[in-house]
């Protein structure tokens, strides 16, 4: 029984990402691609990676869902040309699609057989019961400080392509939420239940599924529904707070990390009697910077749209 | 078994993922494609952790890095297309006749 529903839901994920690639419209492919990252994520967790599938369902298909529609949304206001799509298949590039699927597949069933580290004698020591936020914060902190700084680039590298007149223009596009109406009430309706949500996942992170990156997507998708909404104001580039909450998360990590050094153990090695207590203290201030890095990357650059077409 | 079945569908996503690539015009759609092969790679990285019964800590770790980091990557690819259409008009790269 559980065979037939695996085999049924990867055949599921590999028709619709056939779906994705395949046909004309691009607004299709995208209402596609989060169909997809949808059943990926019960992938996961028919798997029994939760945390996983708990990342790709809210960033991999909510996020970036979010992201690929306002792109649309805004390439279409800007009347580009159309893309003529030729039809009929691509010949030289369906070969190197099949090399590659075939390269993997014969890779998988020569792959030696794993030799699992153990990690339930050391995760007693790291102050936290979820191996995935063990290895996150504690055994490879450095990966997860370099990955946070790798968000803050990203988003730099989007803010430097507005124009020089549009930076001090609130970020993202102008939404229109017509009073009373259906995106005014998910405004007002789903901030509470997902700050909750949002800070439950962070809290919970520590002991059983969740975590810094799970918690602020959630965050981060509260904040986006409530700016669709008009119930926040758009943020812009100059606000201190901002900038504040952009850098407290690896701020608060690298500290943590020099203070390890400078009482004489290793650089973001951390001492099991606190381990608890620093792993959540990093991962609420991680969190905080998460949830507004993501939310800002999705919203793009700041864009004048009085102006320009 | 499970894994398997797992693993070949990554590997399925990979090549899908591939074509769209190298196939599709429209820059945004190949960011799509791009996407795809990532998720794949992670299935199939994933899958690798789960054979020995449960799914290893460290790949689940490091796929949700990977998650985010592909996440920045795409929005900042978005905000580069965005860039490009308003100074071109098109959504095309350059070199390839795909308008007329």
């Amino acid at each position: 029984m559980t065979l037939a529903l695996d085999l049924a839901l990867c055949a599921l994920i590999v028709c619709v990402s056939l779906a994705t690639v395949a046909g004309g419209g691009i607004f299709r492919a995208i209402i596609f691609f989060i169909t997809y990252g949808l059943f990926l994520a019960i992938g996961w967790a028919r798997l029994g990676a939760f945390d996983v599938a708990l990342a790709e369902a809210a960033i991999g298909a909510g996020l970036t869902g979010v992201l690929l529609l306002a792109a649309h949304g805004r390439l279409r206001r800007m009347r580009t040309k159309a893309v003529v799509q030729r039809t009929g298949l691509n010949l030289p590039a369906a070969l190197a699609a099949t090399a590659m699927t075939g390269a993997l597949g014969w890779a998988w069933f020569a792959l030696p057989a794993p030799s699992v580290p153990d990690l339930s004698q050391s995760i007693a020591q790291t102050g936290v019961g979820n191996p995935v936020t063990a290895v996150l914060l504690n055994f490879r902190a450095w990966d997860t400080l370099l990955e946070s700084i790798v968000l803050l680039a990203a988003l730099l590298g989007v803010w430097m392509l507005a124009r020089e007149e549009d930076w001090n223009t609130p970020l993202g596009p102008r939404y229109h939420a017509l009073s009373g109406g259906v995106l005014v009430g998910f405004g007002r309706l789903l901030p509470p239940v997902g700050l909750i949500f949002g800070a439950y996942l962070v809290w919970a992170g520590a002991e059983s599924v969740g975590g810094a990156f799970q918690g602020g997507t959630v965050l981060a998708a509260v904040g986006l529904v409530a700016l669709m909404a008009n119930v926040l104001p758009a943020p812009s580039i100059s606000q201190a707070g901002l900038r504040i909450a952009l850098v407290l998360g690896p701020g608060v990590f690298l500290c943590t990390g020099l203070l390890a050094a400078a009482l004489g153990s290793d650089f973001l090695s951390i001492a099991p009697e606190v381990a608890k207590a620093m792993i959540l203290t990093i991962e609420i201030a991680l969190s905080i910077s998460i949830a507004v890095t993501l939310a800002l990357l999705v919203l793009g650059p700041p864009v004048d749209t009085q102006g320009a077409p | 078994m499970m894994p398997t079945f797992f693993a070949l569908t990554g590997a399925v996503l990979m090549g899908v993922g591939t074509y769209g690539l190298l196939a599709l015009p429209h820059l945004l759609r190949r960011i799509i494609a791009f996407n795809l092969m990532g998720s794949g790679v992670f299935l199939f990285f994933g899958a690798a952790g789960a054979r020995g019964g449960a799914v290893d800590a460290i790949p689940q770790a490091l796929i949700i890095t990977g998650i985010v980091v592909a996440l920045s990557a795409s929005a900042l690819a978005v905000a580069l297309i965005v860039a490009l259409a308003r100074s071109t008009g098109t959504v095309t790269l350059a070199d390839e006749d795909t308008t007329s």
